[in-house]
């Protein structure tokens, strides 16, 4: 750790003197401070331990050694912008600012100045729509995915008809927490579902009176889209309603451990939405064991290998990786820059073969990124707690999303935005 | 010996009563306004004006608001993050147009659109809006006073954060509740969206700053100022003296949530460019206004833009030292910054309580001296 | 039979009143300190948190400063193996707490004798400041399990009794009636503190007359770490409690905003003021999402409490028992 703060430092030094583009630059825009501390200091280290793997055992992508910037935003907007400016000019190939607020604020300026955001199950559903927004990308699922997940998941355990069960949604009243509801809406319209609403402020430290009219309204299965200490206290108070757990399903940002492991024993049976698998039982581990681990590199305090969120960390440094790599192989070049990476992204495709090949088998979905569609298959998992091992397990296959309902959602919004900022389709 | 006053005559009233009676203060004024209008523009990139000059002058002039508000008329107040999201919503509905919902012959709902505002007249019209909602929300401070009054403003604070989170016709429909700046021009050149200059958005807030700063001066030496500063020295004696309270209080809930509006607006509509209210316009926000004007001074202009500067800078530079100098993890960095800020403020509150602003004046009085002190 | 409606509304009302004792709990701090000597204390919530992280620390066996020592000497130390058991973990929290109060006093308090009262308001928020920066250094800013072993979830025998009598069982938390008893005997003992002991007594003469207490004798400074420490104690005890909800993290540390408009009510004096006020704000959150919320789209809870606050000071400006302030020109 000490030598890793000389290098740093070195680094940091370095590049001041020469600000020449002799790295692939990844910023990592994470918040270990801050009310969702709990949950940035999961991804960052997956995401950071990943990418430094790769500078260890391969010396880079293609060659090239990776430079990882980290800069923290606290989740907050402002610092979020003052990271963005900080880190562009050093040549930022792609920035995933696990946010969904930051992530609003960096697409008009990060198309504006032509480097892609990726913004892996969060940020804004519709720039799907790679025709209207090219430099953001959101595979391999978003937001309208996951709500159509839940609801199939839903499906498939009531034989395929939930005519008149009574469905409660308790989000973040937030730009995030809003998202699914007009896809919810949807799916109501076409399932015949009853949905009610239960907003919840930030930080969502008490939550008595929304739990108290679920306990009321006994609706059959309860959705959540939560973030930070929100996840805690709903699952909690679930737990004191004697709400049966595993009607009760969030999403993937509502399914890692911090959420679940402070309830204890109440928890048991808790499903939510993944995006990777869990675990560590995966050949990159013996890796990432020998190269990072044991040499004293690893990010943050080290102790997070294997949760939800550091895997799914890793799997966004993963995609990234493979992104750079395409892109060096579309161009020809080691020396990518932000344009070639978007290519890069844009002709993403990931396979079974390729994820064994990583030392990652069968932990994300098989997907393939186009021009028109920035966001990848739209399929997810359902996962469950089980509290006696302390452990997420994963109860069911891939489940594809209702693109029937999401796809028209995706071009209305995105025709709206692009109306309302001048912007052409492109992908012609 | 170059700081002074000797052979500085003043041989008429409005001379005598200017702003920098001084001649060399009135230089160096004059010289900061060249500096900046006729040299940072030229210099000015990206990372400068979104880190720092940006953010500045945008609370500079919620600063200026506030202080008018504590500082001059001693109603303390922490609704400025509430007050700065009606400015931000307002002006992004004159900016979009502003539709009205009117109910036809035949029961249905009938929109009819104005046409979108040049962003200028957005931007003021947002302040006037928010000055109109200040004026109400300051009608409890004829009955409560200090401490209940500040948290009876959370009042404001928190149900309007709420009110924007909930009402759908704000922010035109949209489904998550963001609101996002489309591209605006001012005299043809863009001020706002994706693809603005760094010297035209920096002229733009500067402008706007200049002008509450100006503004904000003469008001608060003219009579209506003085009527202020009599309620805030003691309100029953300048009732007896024959200050009216409720015009008093009411005017500077008005002014002051007028210059809080139109930072409010700027924030949004320049700088951020997409705003979510809960998280733009918190309660973090009002303690940070709360925290420049005590910092740079309470009852001054030139603290205020102290104060803004001081709790603007000072993260920055933290963080540039800490994490790009000498290379600490970002989050060792950041817990060490929130150590400095917080043990910064309360040395500075037991060194000179009276802000920046005093020190300011403190090291003049020593300059005028200077080298003969007695 | 009584409509479902009255009976929500009263299951409603009896959670509101649960509620509202924690939320009076946060506001006991505040009253006592500015009590003692009229300073704002923006601080109390994060002093609670600091409290409950200390108190995780302790019975986890934590290394302070873990993070920080490894950044440093390249060292990889985590804790210590041990376990404390919770009684002794809390004594050695208050320990620390008292420690915090005697340096607050000493660096801070001593050095801003006499200042406006808005002056030593902002101070406290750089305490705050400082405070959650010094509690995430030392321990850490993930989430943490608090378990001292309190009973949580539906209580099974009003769930019964209410369902017998009504045939619609109400729910209350286990832990919500934990926290009413050890609120009541806080309240007793804090009563019992200042009418029957000496140093009470005292507080009560520096809370009356500061100039006067002085003359007779009673150290200021004695007084101040004496009553910071028993904030620090209510801090201690109310992140505890919510701890327990939550587990113990960031966010915690706003719930000193929950406190503010019970002090409002309450008045920023009387400690029955903070429990009577804290009562009503519960209830009367609760109660108005119950029959306002759907209608208004929900989460009205935050507003609503200092709404109400806001209106019933129109009527009585010092708060329900709060001093009626006499001003003279």
């Amino acid at each position: 750790m000490k030598l890793k703060l000389a290098t740093l430092a070195l680094a940091g030094a370095m590049t001041a003197a020469v600000p020449a583009m002799a790295d692939l630059v990844f910023p990592s825009l994470s918040y270990r401070t801050g009310p969702y501390a709990a949950n940035g200091i999961p991804f960052a280290d997956g995401y950071a331990d990943y990418l430094t793997l790769l500078n260890e055992r391969d010396g880079g992508i293609g060659g090239v050694p990776i430079k990882m910037l980290e800069c923290e935003t606290g989740y907050n907007t402002e610092k979020g912008v003052e990271c963005y400016e900080s880190t562009k000019g050093e040549g930022a190939l792609v920035y995933q600012p696990l946010s969904t607020g930051i992530t609003y604020q960096l697409i008009p300026k990060a198309t504006a100045d032509g480097i892609p955001v990726h913004s892996m199950g969060y940020g804004r559903t519709s720039a799907k729509n790679g025709k209207v927004f090219p430099f953001i990308f959101n595979y391999p699922a978003n937001y309208w995915d996951g709500a159509s997940i839940a609801v199939k998941h839903l499906l498939d355990l009531n034989g395929g008809d939930i005519a008149g069960k009574k469905v409660a949604l308790v989000y973040h009243n937030s730009a995030y927490g809003k998202e699914p509801i007009r896809t919810l809406e949807e799916l109501a319209k076409k399932h015949g579902y009853e949905l009610s609403l239960l907003p919840v402020d930030h930080p969502g430290q008490e939550q008595k009176s929304q739990w108290l009219q679920i306990r009321r309204e006994k609706p059959d299965y309860v959705l959540m889209w939560g973030w930070g200490v929100m996840n805690q206290v709903a699952i909690q108070e679930a737990a004191n309603i004697r709400f049966p757990m595993e009607n009760f399903i969030g999403i993937w940002w509502s399914g890692s451990e911090n959420d679940v492991l402070p309830v204890g024993d109440g928890a048991n049976g808790y499903k939510a939405l993944t995006l990777a698998n869990p675990g560590m039982d995966y050949p990159i581990y013996d890796a990432l064991k020998t190269y990072v681990y044991d040499k004293g590199m690893a990010a943050g305090a080290g102790d997070q290998a294997g949760t939800v969120l550091y895997n799914r960390g890793m799997y966004a440094a993963m995609l990234a990786a493979e992104a750079a790599r395409k892109a060096q192989e579309l161009s020809g070049v080691a020396q990518i820059d932000a344009g070639m990476m978007r290519d890069g992204m844009e002709a993403l495709a990931i396979t079974e073969a390729r994820m064994t090949e990583l030392g990652l088998p069968n932990f994300g979905p098989e997907f393939a990124v186009t021009c028109e569609n920035h966001g990848g298959s739209g399929l997810g998992k359902v996962q469950q707690w089980d509290a006696a091992t302390g452990k997420w397990n994963v109860i069911t296959d891939w489940i594809e999303s209702d693109k029937s309902i999401i796809d028209p959602l995706v071009l209305e919004d995105s025709a709206a935005y692009a109306a309302e900022n001048g912007i052409t389709e492109g992908c012609n | 010996m170059f700081y002074r006053e000797a052979g500085d005559f003043s041989t008429t009233y409005p001379q005598d009563s200017q702003t920098f009676p001084i001649r060399f203060d009135r230089y160096r004024y004059y010289a900061v306004l060249v500096i900046a209008f006729a040299v940072v523009p030229f210099i000015i990139n990206d990372y400068w004006l979104n880190a720092i000059f940006l953010p500045f002058l945008i609370y500079s002039i919620a600063a200026i608001g506030l202080n008018i508000l504590v500082g001059y008329c001693g109603q303390v107040s922490l609704g400025t993050g509430g007050f700065m999201a009606v400015g931000a919503y307002s002006c992004y509905k004159f900016m979009t147009g502003v539709d009205i919902w009117l109910m036809g012959a035949d029961g249905q709902m009938i929109q009819y659109a104005l046409p979108p505002i040049n962003i200028f007249f957005s931007v003021i019209l947002a302040g006037l809006v928010t000055a109109a909602v200040g004026v109400l929300f300051g009608l409890p401070s004829l009955r409560i006073k200090g401490f209940y009054l500040a948290v009876a403003t959370l009042a404001a604070q928190f149900f309007l954060v709420w009110l924007f989170n909930k009402w759908e016709w704000a922010y035109n429909y949209s489904a998550s509740g963001q609101i996002n700046a489309p591209t605006r021009g001012f005299l043809g050149v863009d001020v706002t969206g994706p693809a603005t200059e760094a010297w035209a958005t920096y002229l733009f807030c500067l402008m706007f700053v200049i002008g509450s700063a100006v503004l904000a001066r003469n008001l608060t030496r003219g009579s209506v100022g003085r009527k202020w500063m009599a309620i805030r020295d003691m309100d029953i004696a300048a009732e007896i003296i024959g200050v009216n309270p409720l015009r008093a209080k009411l005017s500077a809930f008005a002014v002051s949530s007028f210059f809080v509006g139109v930072s409010g607006a700027l924030f949004f509509s320049v700088y951020l460019g997409a705003v979510e209210v809960g998280e733009a316009f918190g309660i973090q926000k009002s303690f940070l206004v709360l925290f420049m004007i005590i910092i740079g001074g309470l009852g001054s202009i030139f603290g205020s833009f102290a104060g803004a500067a001081f709790m603007v800078l000072l993260p920055v530079l933290l963080k540039n030292t800490l994490v790009g100098t000498l290379g600490w993890p970002t989050d060792l960095a950041a817990h060490i910054e929130f150590i400095i800020v917080g043990a910064l403020i309360v040395v500075f509150l037991i060194l000179e309580p009276h802000g920046l602003a005093q020190l300011w004046r403190v090291a003049k009085e020593k300059l005028r001296l200077w080298p003969f002190p007695y | 039979m009584m409509p479902d409606q009255l009976l929500f509304a009263m299951e409603v009302t009896l959670n509101g009143l649960m509620a509202g004792v924690l939320y009076a709990l946060v506001a006991l701090g505040f009253v006592l300190i500015f009590k003692a000597s009229g300073i704002f204390n923006y601080a109390q919530g994060v002093m609670a948190l600091f409290a409950a992280l200390t108190l995780v620390g302790i019975m986890d066996g934590q290394v302070p400063f873990s993070h920080l020592i490894n950044a440093m000497f390249g060292t990889d130390i985590h804790d210590f193996g041990w376990h404390v058991p919770a009684v002794l973990a809390i004594a050695l929290t208050m320990v620390l707490m008292v420690g915090f109060a005697w340096l607050v006093n000493r660096l801070v308090l001593r050095h801003l004798v006499n200042q406006e009262p808005i002056i030593l308001f902002m101070a406290t928020i750089g305490l705050a400041y400082f405070l959650e920066g010094f509690g995430d250094i030392m321990w850490g800013s993930d989430i943490k399990k608090l378990d001292v072993g309190l009973p949580q979830g539906l209580n099974a025998f009003i769930d019964d009794t209410t369902y017998g009598w009504f045939g619609y069982g109400f729910f209350i938390d286990n832990l919500d009636i934990v926290a009413t008893v050890i609120a009541a005997l806080l309240v007793t003992g804090l009563v019992l503190f200042s009418q029957y002991t000496k140093q009470g007594r005292a507080l009560r003469a520096v809370a009356d007359d500061h100039q006067a207490a002085l003359s007779v004798g009673i150290s200021l400074n004695f007084i101040w770490v004496l009553v910071w420490s028993v904030a620090g104690f209510v801090a201690l005890v109310a992140g505890i409690m919510w701890g327990a909800k939550s587990g113990v993290q960031f966010s915690l540390s706003l719930i000193a905003l929950k406190a503010l408009p019970v002090l409002m009510l309450g008045g920023f004096t009387s400690i029955p003021g903070a429990i009577v006020g804290g009562l009503i704000i519960g209830v009367g959150e609760k109660l108005f999402e119950f029959i306002a919320g759907p209608a208004l789209g929900g989460a009205t809870e935050n507003w609503f409490a200092y709404v109400l606050a806001l209106l019933f000071l129109v009527f009585r400006p010092q708060g329900l028992f709060g001093e009626k302030i006499i001003e003279r020109v």
